[in-house]
């Protein structure tokens, strides 16, 4: 396999297989994602991406194969477990806490890096307050990277729906991780805020050196933005290269258009 | 400067609740007194106020529907009314020294302490396997865990069984009211922590939670915990301020009370919880004095019907406000800010117009999108 960075191997699944059923939903999917780099996961409506980030977050066990994250195997682990690990996401239809500000959603998730304890937090020790002011402090830089930071006391909820998915990622980003999983980062955005997105993504690839891997159905947003791309059809993965490569296989034009 | 205002708003509330206390004793406070009547009425907001915050940590914050709050309040009275009554006197004999009111106070601490860990352990071994489960199989779990504690307690002979239980009565209105405030601030400390956060996450969006790295069973466990101690300390409380207990004080009907102040309220509200408590517990009481009212030749006794209206204004008010009457918004000094805040902008009008633009741009590139491919 020719891969554009030859660093080290954060995401690796063996021919990974998950059944509802009689269906199949993944079908022995083989993965290898690098270091530093922008995986895209592509496919027609209904081939199993979403559920390969299910797979990938522990969300669903798979009935077969496994699959490793920057060095632990993850079949069985629960989703908090693997977030620990330091693998975050998004979600599709957009999962924000709804009764929470933007600010407040965002420092949620500091949860993982949190260094106060029950009792620091009832008793209101001083390790409380030097916690609360780092969560706070590092929540609203992120926020003023994605220029949110101005909706920092708004419902999460409210905010219009190219800056909720922004959100998402903020959120996904508080949880520092090492791998970032985008699903449909693009979905309900206009072509120019699609094209920020594209910055963006890159801009976040490299300032806390993250590997991202995305599914996404926008062509313009995937070309631009990923480094490999792999193509799934009914659950098997059918093309795996770079972009120009996979723009011209015939495959990959017979699964999206038919034959 | 943080704990000197604890420290000055502590006084503050201690002095304020050792005069109703005083106001409250056969002497009264300088001429002025309360009557037996409205102090027990002011116990009973107390104890009601600990029994409603803290099922609303589970309820409300956590998200987690438990309806066996009165059986947590049941294990608490019982464990330390046994304990206050085998070992009461004897313990208070060798701290007399500390002279009789203190004597009386140490022992009391101790069954709060006794009620709370015994409730608590009794919430980890209810809730470990039940928090596991989601929504429904916790309400049915919880509802027959304070049937069966009920029961359970009915036959053992030694506290009483079905004749009840005498207690010593180490509980004052002071100490009631330090407990209740002990509650609030130890519940809203939580809230306002990383733990809190935590808890509002699940309720709010369980599995984003998880993808944020938050042991949701541990979570859940921890506030059902924190909760049924709680519930145990009000148990403790009502036990030694009653001076008597008996199985029918902590039958399912008490637990829907609690659940209905914390709905009344507002789920997911601090002062909610509180208000819901004070309204439940005053209203029927206040309805005692409707007046008579003579239409023709027949006498309408309202007073009589009390509990009919105080169910008709209860339904009314959840058709007029499902949501409670806080909602999850909290009652304090920035309350007249608040409003202005949802009515200032168009936000919700423009997030939807913003969601409708949105689509129609997705539909329109996928179609030129699928135009281009072809």
């Amino acid at each position: 396999m020719n891969s554009p960075t030859n660093g080290t191997h954060i995401l690796q699944t063996d021919k990974a297989t998950i059944r509802f059923g009689g269906l199949v939903a993944v079908n022995e999917l083989t993965m290898d994602v690098q270091k530093g780099e922008i995986y895209g996961l592509i496919g027609p409506n209904g081939a199993g991406k979403t559920t390969v980030f299910n797979l990938l977050t522990g969300v669903y066990e798979p009935t077969s194969g496994d699959i490793n994250i920057l060095g632990t195997r993850i079949n069985g682990l629960r989703p908090f477990q693997i977030s620990r690990l330091g693998v975050s996401r998004t979600f599709q239809n957009i999962r924000l806490f709804p009764s929470m500000t933007v600010l407040e959603n965002v420092i949620t998730a500091c949860h993982r890096h949190a260094k106060q304890s029950l009792l620091d937090g009832v008793f209101r020790l001083p390790r409380y307050f030097k916690d609360e002011s780092e969560h706070r402090e590092f929540a609203l830089e992120l926020l003023k990277i994605f220029d949110l930071e101005k909706y920092k006391d708004e419902g999460g909820t409210s905010l219009p729906y190219g800056n909720q998915r922004r959100l998402e990622i903020v959120r996904a980003l508080a949880t520092r991780p090492n791998l970032l999983l985008l699903d449909e980062p693009a979905a309900g955005m206009n072509p120019s805020e699609q094209q920020d997105l594209t910055g963006l993504i890159k801009e976040i690839r490299d300032r806390f050196g993250l590997t991202i891997v995305l599914v996404e159905h926008n062509m313009r947003v995937v070309m631009g933005v990923c480094d490999r791309i792999q193509v799934v059809d009914y659950g098997k993965s059918i093309a795996l290269g770079l972009p120009q490569d996979i723009k011209n296989d015939p495959k990959v034009i017979e699964a999206y258009l038919g034959d | 400067m943080n704990w000197l205002k604890t420290l000055i708003g502590g006084v503050i509330i201690i002095a304020f609740l050792y005069v109703l206390n005083a106001m409250m004793s056969s002497g009264g406070f300088f001429g002025t007194g309360i009557d037996d009547y409205q102090a027990r009425l002011l116990v009973f907001i107390c104890i009601n106020i600990i029994l409603a915050t803290s099922l609303n940590l589970i309820n409300g914050f956590t998200g987690q529907f438990s309806i066996g709050h009165a059986g947590f309040m049941a294990v608490g009275a019982y464990a330390s009314a046994y304990f206050t009554v085998t070992f009461g006197k004897g313990l208070e004999g060798s701290f007399l020294f500390l002279g009789e009111t203190l004597a009386s106070s140490v022992v009391l601490l101790l069954a709060v302490v006794i009620g709370a860990i015994v409730a608590g352990i009794m919430g980890l071994i209810v809730g470990i396997p039940s928090l596991r489960l989601r929504g429904d199989y916790l309400a049915i779990v919880t509802l027959g865990f304070a049937e069966i504690i009920r029961i359970v307690i009915l036959n053992i002979d030694t506290v009483g069984g079905a004749t009840g239980y005498p207690v010593p009565g180490y509980a004052n209105f002071l100490w009631i009211g330090i407990f209740t405030v002990i509650t609030i601030v130890v519940i809203h400390n939580i809230i306002k922590s990383d733990t809190g956060r935590a808890l509002v996450s699940i309720r709010e969006d369980e599995l984003a939670a998880e993808a944020m790295g938050v042991n949701t069973t541990r979570y859940k466990v921890t506030s059902f915990v924190i909760g049924s101690a709680f519930a145990g300390i009000a148990g403790v409380l009502f036990a030694h301020y009653n001076k008597f207990l008996h199985t029918n004080d902590f039958q399912f009907i008490k637990s829907f009370e609690i659940i209905i102040m914390i709905v009344i309220g507002g789920m997911g509200s601090m002062t909610g919880a509180i208000l819901g408590a004070i309204i439940v517990t005053l209203l029927p009481e206040l309805l005692r004095n409707l007046p008579p009212i003579q239409i023709g030749a027949t006498v309408f006794q309202f007073a009589d019907l009390r509990l009919v209206i105080f169910a008709l204004i209860l339904i009314l008010t959840m058709i007029l406000r499902p949501q409670g009457i806080l909602g999850t918004r909290e009652f304090g000094l920035n309350w007249l800010k608040r409003p202005r805040k949802s009515s200032e902008g168009s936000e919700t009008i423009g997030a939807d117009a913003g969601v409708a633009e949105a689509q129609q741009e997705e539909a329109k590139r996928l179609q030129s999108e699928e135009n281009k491919d072809k």
